[in-house]
């Protein structure tokens, strides 16, 4: 074989040989190893945004950003966030044991559209057992979450439950039960306990120390944990670390929000404002969270959070109102 | 001044006159560079994970700006494998003739012309006259640089540049006779030419008066025992390093073994008045204010300078694209002109201020590339640490291959870096002021030189302070 075919052959052999290696070790790479790429929602968001998966399996997921710190979390899950640096690769392993549908979205608060970062990871796999459907309570006791529900009275001081403790004044049980709890607004407790004949040596402001008192015996400080560590993480960019509906990022979505509608969006709701949010009930507040808010800049949360999260968030709200 | 051949070594001339050794060399580049393209457009775009942005601009710049140019000139020229597979298809053979000029130097000059006919593809047309300098090297490095933060960052872009460059390789020597590609188009043997006039080897022919009474100048017009000069450039006739490719086909074609690879002092070409030009001390300013521009973009702590430069097409984009044409066209020439211009009026030398500020942008050379290996320093030795990663994962496709692909970024040297970055600095000014001074004394006596010199090593001193603001403070 003369010099010049020879190196022709090594060209040859270079040309072929690069290619067949990167196929032989692609196919010997191991197997369901995914690139998920977040990128601000006005970027795309995720890509994929629509993973498929079989139950059992694991997911190993190379997440990294192509632009600013974002989070990953998995919705209706207690797994811890994950997150997700720009020019940075972090992996991560998700096992679903169930089939179903699950939402995936950003932790971080990466933009005015944060919100919007969601995607959906699809678990296939035979069903044994059809999970029972329980329609969310606001569904049950047929509340319209969108009607405005001021309260007619407010109190002339916070409302506290410990004052309310000290009052030594025994509760009927019924004002004390979960189901009572849940499905009234706070006014409607103080008006209930107003008209109680035992209450008339009450002033207004004691009654409301009362259903201040109400409220903190159908929550747990650990609910009230849960709930803050979920307001934090999820709620306080647009409705504020204090609740008054001045987060930051409240300002940049009325204004995004009003351009799109051609008029002045609503803003995100005051959590501090009493004639509100003591109109309102806890299965109330929970079918805002679920479904979100129609024509505002709220969010749908309901293939986020679990109903217990849901729950303690609801409680945790109270947290704005009463001591 | 004192040179030494270093082809008189044992192995040497054997192994420079074989063509084995750089025809590897340059198809293993190839591989690399053709896995780059692939890497970036198939690949993550993840910069950091991906082989063509780490490879290319970490490790490749590193080697380049570090090593190869300092120390060897245009030896990276001599294996690049962008002109390869054009310059293979115009030969027509991708090794080459294997008959050696020994053999050859029993020939006859009818056979000179017989071998030399050119059997492969090609138009084999001349390169025009009127762009027979490096303006339009000098305009695509420009060009690129422009987008040179997302070139950088992004491993689509990166693939699509390398592989732009290619084609245009290609299609030159499809086209053109020989190399042009690389001796008037492409971006990056412009800056390589300038510099390579600091470096300690050259190609050069031993005795000149044998070289103008061979009347075959094989050398030039190529022979059975290799081609005629792939860059146009005859031997005989060099005085720099700037346009020889050191692919030393001279080497293979002289029948009187007339050509030598001369070890010799760093510098040396800056000491030849000869063969100084515009398009030459334009690409010194550009490669200046390249460093200074890029410093600040790239390492610098302005958030809104780095996203104007990302923002391709944007109003900000569009500042940052006038600002940094200003800089090297308008802002680093003038305020250099002026400064000629003011050691011409006190040294009341008389001489050309145009001359003189050809003449004297020469010791920018030794600043510029001063001021490119400290900025290169500081990326290099922060970034490398990601070539362990991407050499087992290089599409970032999450593989392991060699078991370094969890390897965690760090950057090296942080404690010695902006020392290093401050001694090459001042380095290159104290070597710029001295080849100041030398080229103001080729005509000059020693006073008016050394006011003619004053205002540019002043110039030089400011630059400096720039750069060592920009990188080291």
């Amino acid at each position: 074989m003369n010099a010049e075919r020879a190196a022709r052959w090594f060209v040859l052999g270079l040309a072929l040989g690069v290619p067949l290696a990167i196929l032989a070790v692609s196919w010997l790479r191991p197997a369901q190893t995914l690139e998920l790429h977040a990128r601000m929602a006005e970027s795309g968001g995720w890509t994929p945004d629509a993973l498929i998966v079989k139950a059992g399996e694991p997911l190993r997921l190379r997440l990294t950003s192509d632009d600013v710190l974002h989070g990953l979390a998995v919705g209706q899950t207690d797994w811890p966030a994950v997150d997700v640096f720009p020019g940075k690769v972090t992996e991560t392993t998700l096992t679903f044991d169930r089939p179903g549908t699950y939402a995936f979205y950003c932790t971080r608060w990466c933009g005015v559209n944060h919100w919007r970062m969601r995607g959906t990871i699809e678990v296939t796999g035979e069903t044994t057992v059809e999970p029972a459907i329980t329609p969310p309570l606001y569904v049950t006791l047929g509340i319209d979450i969108d009607r405005p529900h001021p309260a007619a009275t407010t109190p002339a001081r916070r409302p506290s439950a410990g004052r309310g403790a000290a009052l030594g004044v025994t509760l009927p049980m019924e004002y004390l039960t979960q189901e009572y709890y849940r499905s009234h607004a706070p006014m409607e407790v103080w008006r209930s306990l107003r008209a109680e004949p035992f209450m008339t040596s009450l002033s207004d402001d004691d009654v409301w120390d009362l259903v201040a008192f109400a409220w903190e015996s159908n929550t747990s400080p650990e609910a009230i944990g849960e709930g803050g560590k979920s307001y934090a993480a999820n709620c306080a960019a647009c409705h504020g670390e204090q609740g008054g509906g001045d987060g930051v990022m409240a300002e940049a979505l009325v204004k995004q929000l009003s351009t799109g509608m051609g008029h002045e969006a609503q803003a995100p709701a005051s959590f501090i404002d009493a004639a509100s949010m003591l109109g309102a009930s806890p299965a109330l507040l929970q079918g805002k969270i679920i479904r979100g808010g129609m024509g505002t800049g709220m969010p749908a949360w309901g293939a986020i959070f679990t109903e217990p999260q849901t729950w303690a968030l609801v409680d945790y709200l109270w947290t704005f109102q009463f001591d | 001044m004192m040179r030494y051949d270093l082809t008189r070594l044992p192995l040497v001339k054997p192994l420079l006159k074989s063509r084995w050794p750089q025809f590897i060399l340059t198809a293993l580049l190839l591989a690399g560079f053709v896995f780059a393209i692939l890497a970036g457009l198939a690949g993550t775009p993840v910069g950091s994970r991906n082989f063509g942005i780490v490879f290319v601009w970490i490790a490749w710049w590193a080697a380049l700006m570090l090593i190869a140019i300092p120390l060897f000139g245009r030896g990276w020229c001599s294996i690049c494998p962008i002109p390869a597979p054009g310059e293979w298809l115009q030969r027509g053979a991708v090794l080459g003739p294997q008959e050696s000029s020994n053999d050859f130097s029993r020939s006859s000059a009818t056979e000179v012309a017989t071998t030399n006919v050119r059997r492969g593809l090609g138009l084999g047309k001349r390169w025009p006259n009127r762009l027979r300098n490096i303006w339009l090297q000098n305009a695509v490095f420009v060009l690129v640089a422009l987008f040179s933060a997302v070139v950088l960052t992004q491993p689509r872009v990166t693939a699509l540049v390398l592989a732009a460059l290619l084609f245009i390789a290609l299609g030159a020597s499809l086209v053109f006779e020989r190399r042009a590609f690389c001796r008037y188009l492409c971006p990056v043997g412009g800056f390589i030419g300038l510099y390579a006039q600091l470096a300690p080897v050259e190609v050069r022919v031993k005795d000149l008066a044998l070289c103008a009474a061979h009347t075959a100048k094989t050398c030039y017009t190529g022979s059975a025992a290799g081609y005629g000069c792939p860059w146009q450039v005859f031997p005989g006739s060099l005085v720099k390093n700037t346009y020889c490719g050191m692919c030393v086909e001279c080497l293979r074609t002289c029948p009187h073994d007339n050509i030598a690879l001369n070890l010799r002092a760093f510098g040396a070409d800056l000491e030849a008045p000869a063969g100084r030009k515009l398009d030459e001390a334009f690409k010194a300013f550009i490669m200046l204010g390249a460093a200074v521009t890029y410093s600040a973009v790239l390492l610098g702590p302005w958030a809104a300078l780095k996203s104007a430069a990302y923002a391709i097409g944007t109003p900000a984009w569009g500042a940052y694209t006038a600002a940094f044409l200003l800089l090297i066209f308008v802002l680093l020439p003038g305020a250099f002109w002026i400064a000629v211009r003011i050691g011409t009026v006190f040294s009341r030398s008389g001489a050309s201020t145009r001359r003189m500020f050809v003449s004297l942008a020469y010791a920018l050379v030794p600043l510029g590339l001063a001021a490119w290996i400290a900025f290169s320093l500081a990326f290099v030795f922060a970034n490398l640490s990601y070539v362990w990663p991407a050499l087992s994962d290089p599409l970032g496709w999450g593989w392991n291959l060699l078991g370094t692909a969890h390897l965690a970024w760090r950057p090296y040297l942080t404690g010695v870096t902006p020392a290093l970055q401050a001694v090459v600095l001042l380095g290159g000014l104290t070597w710029a002021s001295a080849t100041a001074r030398r080229i103001a004394a080729e005509g000059l006596p020693p006073h008016a030189a050394t006011l003619q010199s004053l205002p540019v090593i002043l110039y030089c001193l400011l630059v400096t302070l720039a750069l060592l603001g920009l990188l080291v403070a």
